[in-house]
């Protein structure tokens, strides 16, 4: 008998057919893995069986859950369903909750809503919820704000409003993806524990294959709005016989056929950093006093060969994003020295920055925010060009753009529209294009391919792989993926707390961490091959 | 939070010291000069001179202007030119009608504004939003004296309701001074609240769109209790803002009132004091609207650190 039933559901939003004919089920107890790469219509599907869709959505099929029609129920029957019988947890801890009120009054409405209990029952209620989920009282009180709380601290808080009712069924969508790998295993544990103690139905949605099949019993594989696949985890992905599962699979295990690392012997080094220390005046708690002062980054030192490229790995907050803004001369180091092509750059004029910018470039993460929407190709890829010395002439500039387009494997025909034409993976080539127009000797990719899809990112690493080889840029890739830094890396240098902890030979580091950092790094980094083989043993 | 209240202070001092300035250099630099306008045309040179010497007209610029702010901080704030009698009985016998006139309009605009704000929201795209934007655009487009004249044709001479204009003074008892001002304050606040409307019914389904929303509708709040719940507050930051600003049109606005109802408040005395260049008057009454401003905005900064958490930590 399943929970939840959903036959032959399709949904269109205006004009566009969304999902066609699925058909999924969960069983109480049961963790249903929903796999699917973005726009393959995962959220929709989550939506639908909470009922909180656009309004311009129209959904045929049946979708029944613990014997009601979803489809055909009033809204105040869903409204009783929602938050009690259904609980469910967002993407996005940093926005889920709200800004102005209390993680206690959060947790506690739901609960005082359904059971029209008193404020303190209630209040007693959300505080067990919030202490089994990871946030003693003791030192999260319930009067604490969102705001005081970190990324993983807040998804705690939206599974406690989830599960405080103990609902029947949970559906998680993407509830790890905006948390770094070793916060990530523990929201699965606490999820997977969850529904063991509760016997809950589990609805976990990704985009991550290794990440369902370590927590999925049975998974179904979406695309474009239709199921490919649906089953045991073990034989679908053991056997993938389906070609779109191999294909999913073979792109999230993707490595770039990357020449070994030239030897670098006898050459100057590119970047030299020593003794890099970077602190934060601590937050006013009176009004004569600060607190501490916060140190980011704490006496790095290291260095980088042409054409090199390094993987800086560690855990969010653990300092790698400000380490790279100082190797960028986008922010001022409070001590310690940035040697670029042997010139010191610290402490430098914007003005004599200039050639050192022209030979270092960035790649952010986010392929969406980080152009302007109302200037087109051309005008955005040329952009980081008025560093040169002599600036080109308009046709020289178009061919420049042209060149960049080419070799990010753009159409020339391209470089007159504007940003929201392209796809996330076409976006992210243009940042790069962005990036290697003015011929750089150093790259910086700060989580270059986190918010790209496994088979389009596995096209973004080939494209780096290849420029490296044929440009001899070298990179430093920040990431908390070990999978990118193991594609893509010679060197791996682990950043804990400001310091760089451990540093080597990437399979070296990867393989046998000597770190409590990189060790957890490493234990909690999703595997597909590893999931996979754990799968086979549970299921036979 | 101390912190953040002090900074508030210390910038809204500032401002009352430069407004002080501005107001005192604006006035010395108009045409005209009270002396000789006091003593009319015929009078002799040495008289005006004379009457210059005894006002303190001809002391030195910053002596003067310093004189007049001390005056101030000592609500010491001369002798009117015109009447003879100390500028501060003048505005304090005004001030009992402008400001619960302005207090008036204030509220009742908040308290059209919001639900009609949260109704458009509610209906977003639909009928009822239509008609309450309708009806706000109107608001906004329709200068507020040509409302009041309908508003005293409509209650005043063919409902007969309350007065067309003029007041009796609080001793004439409460009602009939408060249906006094009713009039008055149904006009200013009206085309205010169209505004305010407009800005909270667009705050809200900015704020309906926010993640946490959603989080809030899958705990099984109904759609209205979510908006009550959650949206309404977060989206009081934008409507503070413009709540704040306009009470400086409001004030305005109690000039052009006061003269349509021949009510004695400060926008009328202010009004005639300009056009009998009773300087005294003018400044007095100018800065204490600036003060009026200065501290409403000071308020709808300390209330922003109410209404968001994420405030309170800041400087």
């Amino acid at each position: 008998m399943s929970l939840l039933e959903i036959e032959k559901l399709s949904l269109t939003i205006g004009a566009t057919r969304i999902l066609r004919g699925v058909d999924l089920s969960v069983a109480p107890g049961e963790i249903m893995g929903l796999v699917g790469e973005s726009g393959s219509g995962k959220s929709m599907t989550a939506l639908t069986a909470m009922r909180l869709l656009p309004h311009a959505a129209r959904a045929t099929g049946r979708v029944t859950f613990d014997g009601i029609d979803i489809l055909k129920a009033t809204e105040d029957q869903m409204c009783a369903l929602r938050g009690d019988d259904i609980g469910m947890v967002f993407q996005e801890p940093m926005t889920a909750l709200n800004p102005v009120k209390t993680i206690g009054e959060q947790v506690a409405e739901g609960i005082r809503w359904h059971r029209r209990v008193s404020r303190a029952e209630a209040e007693e209620r959300a505080r067990k919820m919030l202490d089994r989920v990871g946030l003693p009282v003791a030192e999260f009180p319930l009067s604490r704000y969102p705001h005081e709380l970190s990324g993983g601290q807040r998804q705690r808080v939206v599974i406690a409003i989830a599960c405080a009712l103990d609902p029947k069924l949970l559906i998680a969508d993407e509830p790890t993806t905006a948390l770094d790998v070793v916060l990530q295993a523990q929201i699965l544990d606490l999820l997977r524990d969850l529904v063991a103690e509760k016997r809950m139905g589990l609805l976990l949605i990704s985009h991550d294959l290794a990440v369902v099949t370590e927590m999925a019993d049975r998974i179904t594989i979406l695309r474009g709005g239709e199921v490919m696949e649906a089953g045991e985890t073990a034989p679908i992905l053991s056997g993938q016989s389906h070609p779109y599962t191999r294909q999913l699979a073979q792109a999230s295990m993707h490595v770039p056929a990357r020449a070994k690392t030239r030897a670098a012997n006898g050459v100057a080094p590119l970047l030299e950093v020593e003794g890099l220390r970077r602190d934060y005046a601590g937050r006013r708690t009176s009004l004569f006093a600060r607190g501490p002062v916060i140190r980011a980054v704490d006496d790095v030192s290291l260095s980088i060969a042409p054409g090199q490229s390094v993987a800086l790995v560690g855990r969010s907050g653990c300092g790698k994003s400000t380490l790279a803004r100082m190797i960028l001369a986008l922010d001022k180091p409070t001590a310690g020295t940035i040697r670029f092509r042997g010139e010191t750059i610290t402490g430098k004029t914007e003005a004599q920055l200039r050639p050192a910018r022209r030979d270092m470039q960035v790649v952010f993460q986010d392929p969406y925010g980080s152009f302007d929407p109302r200037q087109r190709v051309e005008t955005l890829v040329a952009e980081p060009l008025h560093v040169l010395e002599k600036q080109p002439s308009p046709a020289e500039r178009r061919e420049k753009v042209r060149q960049a387009l080419h070799e990010v494997g753009l159409a020339v025909s391209d470089m007159d529209k504007y940003p929201h034409e392209f796809s996330g993976g076409q976006r992210q080539r243009l940042s790069i294009a962005r990036a290697i127009i003015t011929r750089p000797k150093l790259i910086v990719a700060d989580e270059p391919v986190s918010a790209l899809d496994v088979s389009i990112r596995a096209q973004v690493l080939d494209l780096f792989a290849e420029l490296n080889q044929k440009l001899g840029i070298a990179y430093i890739f920040i990431t908390h993926d070990l999978t990118v830094a193991r594609a893509m890396s010679d060197e791996v240098l682990v950043m804990h707390a400001g310091r760089i902890v451990e540093r080597g030979k990437t399979g070296q580091v990867l393989d046998h961490p000597q770190s409590e950092a990189a060790s957890a790094l490493v234990a909690a980094a999703p595997d597909l091959h590893r999931a996979i083989a754990r799968r086979m043993q549970e299921q036979g | 939070m101390t912190a953040y209240l002090l900074k508030r202070l210390v910038i809204a001092a500032i401002t009352l010291v430069v407004a002080s300035m501005v107001v005192f250099a604006v006035l010395e630099v108009l045409p005209g000069d009270p002396a000789r306008l006091m003593l009319g045309m015929n009078a002799s040179a040495d008289q005006v001179a004379l009457l210059r010497n005894q006002m303190g007209l001809d002391a030195p610029l910053i002596l003067r202007y310093l004189h007049w702010v001390g005056g101030l901080v000592t609500l010491d704030f001369g002798r009117s030119y015109t009447y003879s009698v100390p500028v501060i009985d003048l505005v304090r016998e005004r001030l009992v009608v402008s400001l619960p006139l302005a207090l008036m309009a204030l509220t009742l605009s908040t308290a059209i504004a919001i639900p009609v704000g949260l109704f458009a929201a509610s209906r977003q795209g639909r009928a009822g939003d239509a008609i309450a934007m309708g009806t706000a655009q109107l608001g906004v487009a329709v200068p507020n004296f040509w409302f009041a004249l309908m508003l005293i044709y409509l209650f005043a001479v063919w409902l007969r309701l309350v007065p067309a204009g003029g007041f009796p003074g609080w001793s004439a008892g409460a009602w009939p001074a408060l249906k006094a001002l009713l009039l008055p304050a149904v006009a200013l606040a009206l085309p205010q609240a169209a505004i305010l409307a407009r800005v909270t019914r667009s705050a809200l389904i900015e704020v309906m769109n926010e993640d946490y929303i959603r989080t809030a509708r899958a705990k099984g709040l109904p759609y209205r209790a979510v908006l009550w719940r959650h949206a309404l507050r977060n989206a009081m930051i934008p409507v503070l803002t413009i709540l704040g600003l306009q009470f400086a049109f409001l004030l305005a606005g109690t000039i052009i009132i006061e003269n349509v109802f021949y009510l004695p408040g400060l926008g009328r005395l202010v009004f005639q004091a300009i056009t009998q260049r009773d300087l005294i008057v003018v400044e007095s009454v100018v800065m204490l609207l600036v003060a009026a401003v200065i501290i409403v905005n000071l308020l709808v900064d300390m209330s922003y650190a109410l209404a968001d958490p994420r405030l309170r930590g800041r400087q």
